[in-house]
């Protein structure tokens, strides 16, 4: 009897250690949450808010899962905000004034995510630079290069009557119903897509499994006769890649890009994987909770106003709700 | 012992600074444990690590099933079959037994791996090994000794010929040591190469077949184990006699008074209502197996860990001890078992270490006073007979012996009375061991009372005045140096084990 007790008794105190158990009380506050600002404001019950929610949350759910492989090797990427803008800048200046196609500049936007990534990794895994240095000086490269060469210029991606502007078709698909337009937020299903494959490959793939072991133990993974400088560079150009997709859906999301912004939105990419249950100093994380991190900045940053706070508020309550996680998650571990 | 797998010819290496190895010979012969020994920085893990491809060698052949190699990464030695199980274990904690067993060589589908497949395999190891492990389970929650077996499975997988075990006791209790002696002597009768790494000579005198020594980088010679001496080879490794006799009785004073007296302590599941007393000038050793609550015991009466109750006092009076602060203001010391994690600070100096606790002592204004630092601690590097070229020595650069004397220094400077040891000698060599043991003789009989907390036997018995065993979180007996033996000390420890097994038997049956 006495056994069967004990054995209940361990395996819940192995959920509450569980990362599951993390996911579930994030749910719980969004449940909550969504629940309140429903309660409190009936403009925040339209269906507009709820397609808002999801246009918002787009770009920052991107940078999220790709800086969740770095957080994982125990390091960081803080270039992604003003890489975002300046990689949309740059793909925007080359199609108004050299006339590049749409799917070039796509492409090269993407491209220079991967190649910031590949900077960012070499520079971490084969010379050694600590990751926080290492990325803070890319993060300052990247705002500067992007007002450098295109002068100052800001950026807009085709909208409206433009051709190629139905490119933001992808993700807020307007469709004309009896009752006028109606907004459909087609983006969440390629993030829900995102978020499945991005699981797959932190949990199924090799430079997953390799991801993890660097954070967990770097130099048992060298001895185990693993290329770690290969697999490390990768996590960052995960990160990379997921940034230049980003700044993709910026562009298509917002109508102007404007140099010199950018910074901080990797603040909110990471605090949403450290609300997630990515552990800074590696080893750990899952692309759900990164998911459900974002998720919860996201609706904080929309509904908060309904009720009558404004940014500032939003900045205030999010540094709360990572504090707090980072917290429970060491309550939960601790002995 | 069957013919040779791997010899070793002439190897030769250096760093900037140091001739590690003075062309070393070495061979291996299949079926046989092969013992390496000699002192911290004679050079084993440096010719181990020539072997793997880890280091180049500079000079010097190395014969392999009868052709001659030259390994240029440990994945090149591993493909080749020999295969290193390292000290510090090198396990990856936040992924599962398999997926640490298999990294690096993981089966896929396309980029898929395959998981389900890999569980399996390493189900097949460790029946193969008799070893009872979840291969799901996540290898951060499994016991230093399940790790080590999850290593050896490892190894095998690699379809290993010659494994290396590189210090694999250092962190087992008794019984995981015999268990794993089990499983080295199996892997002897299936014809692997085995080369034993250790300081411990009770076990090479148990498990090996031949012992080689090797000292300052040099190969000294080959024994056949079964015809030397513990003293033959303690002798070859450190040019002189060290007898490890165990104490026959107590050498405290009679009627020496108790300084510390500890009522019912708790402290969650591994201190579980502990009581003993302390007397000046004493050896008070804490037996027991690696996980029963010792550690738990002294970290929770050094206020480091939360306790929930219980009374401490000390020279009669009670004391109330919430921070390790107010447990050095009491005059309690802890010298911690991980002496690099807990104990000093590697890139400092001698000097800044042996201050640290007591820096508020040596300030002028706002300045620290560095003649009186100096001086302070030149004293106890004298007293101590720490080997080092000068005081400004960073501590990083010493040898553990002597990393383990600053530690100590750091805790006299503070003039405390009641010294906690936790494993002192783990790491360190035979001779420093020596020194360390004499170091806390004279400790204890200029009046400082001491608890000793090991894992290895024979210390206990060589140390002990008086004996207190737990196990798991319970103190279950004590015992006076005069009536103690190995038998009675391991009956105690396991005391709790039994009963609970025959328990639950009787509740199963």
């Amino acid at each position: 009897m006495e056994n069967t007790i004990d054995r209940k008794k361990a395996a819940r105190s192995a959920f509450i250690r569980s990362s599951a158990f993390q996911r579930l009380i994030i749910i719980a506050v969004l449940i909550l949450l969504y629940g309140y600002f429903y309660a409190a404001s009936t403009s925040f019950r339209k269906y507009t808010t709820l397609v808002q929610i999801c246009s918002n949350m787009y770009y920052t759910l991107l940078m999220a899962i790709g800086v969740t492989f770095p957080l994982i090797t125990g390091g960081n990427d803080l270039s992604m905000g003003t890489g975002l803008i300046c990689y949309s800048l740059i793909g925007s200046y080359l199609m108004r004034i050299y006339g590049w196609p749409l799917w070039a500049a796509i492409v090269i936007t993407i491209a220079m995510g991967v190649t910031m990534g590949f900077i960012n990794g070499f520079g971490v895994a084969k010379l050694d630079v600590p990751p926080f240095i290492m990325t803070l000086a890319s993060m300052m490269f990247c705002r500067g290069i992007g007002s450098i060469l295109t002068g100052g210029f800001s950026g807009t991606w085709p909208d409206g009557a433009e051709p190629g502007a139905g490119f933001r078709n992808a993700f807020r698909l307007i469709v004309k119903t009896e009752s006028g337009r109606m907004p459909i937020p087609l983006g969440m299903v390629w993030m829900i897509l995102l978020v499945i494959i991005m699981t797959l490959v932190l949990n199924k793939t090799r430079v997953g499994r390799y991801t993890i072991a660097i954070g967990s133990n770097k130099e048992a993974l060298k001895l185990s006769g693993v290329n770690v400088l290969k697999w490390h560079i990768l996590a960052y150009m995960i990160s990379g890649l997921m940034t230049g997709l980003a700044a993709v859906t910026y562009a298509a999301t917002f109508s102007n890009i404007t140099p010199g912004q950018g910074a901080g939105f990797e603040l909110n990419a990471i605090g949403a994987a450290i609300i997630g249950g990515t552990a800074m100093t590696g080893g750990s994380g899952s692309v759900i909770g990164t998911f459900l991190g974002v998720l919860l900045i996201s609706l904080l940053q929309v509904g908060l106003p309904f009720v009558g706070l404004n940014a500032d508020w939003q900045l205030l309550i999010t540094g709360c709700i990572l504090l707090g996680a980072v917290t429970i998650d060491k309550m939960r571990n601790g002995r | 012992m069957g013919e040779v797998i791997l010899t070793m010819k002439g190897i030769d290496k250096t760093f900037p600074g140091v001739h590690a190895l003075d062309h070393v010979d070495f061979e291996v012969r299949k079926g046989e444990v092969h013992a390496l020994m000699g002192e911290n920085g004679a050079g084993k893990s440096t010719l181990m690590k020539v072997l793997t491809g880890i280091y180049t060698k500079d000079s010097g052949t190395i014969t392999y099933e009868g052709r001659e190699v030259e390994f240029h990464n440990p994945r090149e030695a591993q493909a080749a079959g020999i295969v290193i199980v390292h000290q510090e274990l090198n396990m990856m904690g936040h992924l599962t037994v398999a997926q640490n067993i298999f990294i690096g060589r993981e089966p896929r589908r396309g980029l898929f791996i395959k998981d389900a497949e890999m569980n399996a395999e390493a189900r097949k190891l460790f029946a193969q090994l008799n070893i009872d492990i979840d291969p799901r389970e996540t290898m951060s929650n499994l016991t230093v000794a399940k790790q080590q077996m999850c290593e050896i499975a490892k190894a095998i997988s690699h379809e290993a010929k010659v494994i290396i075990f590189d210090e694999p006791t250092a962190a087992l209790t008794d019984t995981e040591i015999e268990q794993l002696f089990v499983i080295i002597r199996d892997l002897r009768a299936k014809g692997y190469g085995i080369v034993y790494i250790s300081h411990r000579m009770d076990e090479i005198k148990k498990i090996t077949d031949r012992v080689s020594v090797m000292r300052d980088g040099q190969y000294i010679g080959t024994l056949i184990t079964e015809e030397c001496t513990k003293e033959d080879i303690i002798n070859m490794m450190v040019g002189r006699v060290i007898y490890e006799e165990p104490k026959t009785h107590s050498m405290v004073e009679e009627g020496a008074p108790v300084v510390l007296k500890v009522e019912h302590l708790n402290a969650g599941r591994m201190v579980q209502d502990v009581s003993f007393e302390l007397r000046k000038g004493e050896i008070l050793g804490f037996a027991g197996l690696v996980g029963a609550g010792r550690t738990e015991t002294a970290r929770a009466l050094f206020g480091a860990d939360p306790k929930q109750g219980g009374d401490i006092y000390i020279d009669g009076k009670k004391v109330d001890i919430r921070s390790p602060k107010d447990a050095v203001e009491a005059g309690i010391s802890y010298l911690s078992e991980d002496r690099k994690r807990f104990g000093i600070v590697l890139k400092k100096n001698i000097i800044e270490n042996s201050t640290l606790a007591t820096l508020h002592e040596y300030v002028k204004g706002p300045f620290i006073d560095k003649p009186k630092e100096a001086k302070a601690t030149q004293k106890y590097v004298d007293l101590l007979k720490t080997k080092t070229p000068g005081i400004d020595q960073l501590v990083m650069n010493l040898s553990g012996g002597n990393q383990q004397k600053v530690v100590i220094a750091k805790w006299l400077v503070n003039d405390s009375r009641i010294m906690i040891f936790d494993e002192p000698t783990r790491g360190i060599d035979v001779g420093a061991k020596q020194e360390i043991y004499e170091l806390m003789n004279q400790l204890a009989k200029s009046g400082k009372a001491i608890i000793m907390i090991s894992s290895e036997m024979t210390e206990i018995l060589r140390m002990s005045d008086r004996i207190v065993v737990m196990c798991e979180g319970r103190k279950t007996g004590e015992l006076d140096i005069a009536e103690a033996t190995q038998e009675k000390i391991m009956t105690l420890a396991t005391r709790d084990i039994d009963m609970q097994n025959s328990k639950a038997m009787e509740e199963g049956a």
